[in-house]
């Protein structure tokens, strides 16, 4: 596996983070270092917080308590775009492609925005995040009129265009066929192995066991489970989580 | 010959009401804020190319280039510090905030001004036709009226398709939450959308005022029926759809005149109200903004 410098130095650190919905704490004091080039796996059933936890990680929330850290810089307070132009990539589980647009336009809009490029340069950006999702193909086709493959792949080539460090991807593999959650898998691993540091929500474990190195458990609102996959997947916090601990 | 001069003139009114709609069309299409005080913006662009007119004694082409880039400066700031908070609060906040500005604005124009018309003299333009045909002439600040708003469309429509800034408003249209996941604050670029209709706006009431030799403090409520029907005629978001609606208005209203002078805005409503039930999605189908 090749890195990039710096590898090892925590990338995204988030300490003690809170996150409550009034009464309804989502995230209770969430503690989690992430090292640039580390391909990070996240579990845990529905309601857990995950999709949350990106949130605050991005900016899409902001956390009730607790701060952000992104390359060495406090981001707790800074607003999801400047957080994208800082290099945080984010794509949702259930796909949100700007519809009216071609699929070149929306990655280009990532490499104008979020890469800050111009001219000739985002339009190299854009296409060669399209390549990388492979999706060069259906360039010149309006976004809403993709299958659901098509819509998961775009939005990982949008966030791609961006040119991110950290990479948030929430269950992408979700209701994705066998045969395309093995090439979606292919395209996460190369980018991986390219030094973007990955954080994955995922349902679709085997997936997830692919390309990961390091599986965090998430269950109502705490990490219960933190280390090499394999071993946190037969942990006891994990299978209470899942088999019952938590009924 | 009296039919055709009527549909001659019709279809070149429509120009005006379609360059009238362009900026609902933008305001509607990118940021879903109908803008009830659209017609009113246009009556402030008229007052002050009338003002400028009078006491800086420029002529009324000159006036537009300081009223339409001051207006469009003014609609970026109402976006972003009056329409931008209405909008966290729901939908119907932007719309009574909007409306609150069409009553605040003829209201302060009338303490301002009076209700007397001010004046926004045109030299010879306002009575110069090219003559066509025997009973058939055409006006030359009608047929100006039409060329610039083609223009517009066609330069709006490569805007939005070509530039950056275009794509950015197009993607605010779809989803102003994931534009930002790109790294676009898109307060700003709604700003920009509503400081281009704004613009639009100022320019189609100035040549409003030039047609009707003047303006008064409640021109607006007027223009923007007009400028409602055409974008709903033609179709929501769809800005050549605009034009096709303006003139379908146009028409209806000077055939009508041709039968009796007072016909005119009662047939202008009912083909409108006609679109509405028989294909309330508008006549043209394409939809480019949004």
């Amino acid at each position: 596996m090749t890195r990039t410098a710096g590898a090892g130095e925590a990338l995204l650190e988030v300490d003690s983070v809170a996150k409550s919905y009034g009464a309804l704490d989502v995230l209770t004091a969430v503690h989690l270092s992430v090292p640039a080039g580390q391909a990070l796996g996240i579990v845990g059933p529905n309601g857990a917080g995950k999709s949350t936890l990106l949130s605050v990680i991005n900016g899409t929330e902001r956390a009730t308590a607790g701060t952000v850290r992104f390359g060495g810089r406090d981001v707790t307070a800074t607003p999801a775009d400047a957080r994208a132009r800082a290099g945080m990539g984010r794509t949702f589980q259930v796909p949100r492609p700007f519809a009216h647009l071609t699929v070149f336009e929306n990655a280009l809009a990532g490499a104008t925005a979020g890469a800050g490029l111009r001219g000739r340069a985002a339009d190299d950006r854009a296409l060669a995040a399209l390549a990388m999702a492979d999706m060069l193909g259906v360039a010149n086709t309006p976004a809403g009129a993709l299958p659901l493959l098509g819509r998961k792949r775009l939005e990982l080539a949008r966030a791609l265009a961006t040119d991110p460090r950290l990479l948030l991807l929430d269950e992408i593999a979700g209701g994705l066929t066998e045969a395309e959650c093995d090439s979606l898998v292919a395209t996460i691993r190369s980018l991986h192995t390219q030094g973007i540091t990955i954080i994955w929500i995922e349902h679709v474990v085997r997936a997830l066991l692919a390309v990961v190195e390091r599986l965090v458990c998430l269950a109502t609102g705490v990490i219960v489970a933190d280390g090499e996959p394999s071993e946190v997947m037969r942990s006891d916090a994990v299978r209470a989580v899942y088999l019952g601990g938590a009924l | 010959m009296v039919i055709v001069n009527a549909l001659v003139q019709g279809v070149l009114l429509g120009g005006l009401f379609a360059m009238a709609a362009l900026g609902l069309s933008i305001a509607f299409g990118i940021l879903r804020v109908v803008n009830l005080a659209h017609g009113e913006i246009m009556t402030v662009g008229a007052y002050l190319a009338a003002v400028a007119l009078s006491s800086l004694g420029v002529d009324v082409w000159v006036s537009l280039l300081l009223v339409v880039p001051l207006l469009g400066v003014v609609g970026y700031w109402v976006q972003r510090l009056l329409l931008q908070r209405a909008l966290t609060l729901g939908e119907l906040a932007p719309l009574l905030v909007t409306f609150g500005i069409a009553i605040i604005i003829p209201n302060a124009l009338i303490e301002l001004f009076t209700t007397n018309k001010q004046a926004i003299p045109t030299g010879s333009l306002a009575v110069r036709s090219i003559r066509v045909a025997d009973g058939v002439s055409i006006g030359v600040l009608p047929l100006l009226t039409m060329v610039i708003a083609v223009l517009l469309i066609a330069g709006t429509q490569q805007f939005l398709a070509r530039t950056r800034s275009g794509r950015y408003m197009r993607a605010a249209a779809d989803d102003s939450d994931t534009l930002r996941l790109m790294g676009v604050d898109h307060r700003r670029v709604y700003a920009s959308a509503m400081g281009l209709a704004f613009a639009i706006a100022a320019l189609a009431g100035v040549f409003f005022g030039m047609r009707q030799g003047g303006v008064t403090p409640f021109d607006g409520q007027l223009m923007v029926l007009f400028a409602f029907e055409a974008v709903i005629i033609g179709g929501l978001g769809s800005l050549w759809g605009t034009l096709a609606g303006g003139i379908v208005l146009g028409v209806a209203q000077t055939l009508a005149g041709v039968v009796s002078p007072e016909l005119p805005l009662l047939v202008g409503n009912l083909v409108f109200l006609a679109v509405l039930v028989l294909r309330p999605t508008g006549i043209v189908r394409s939809k480019v903004v949004a």
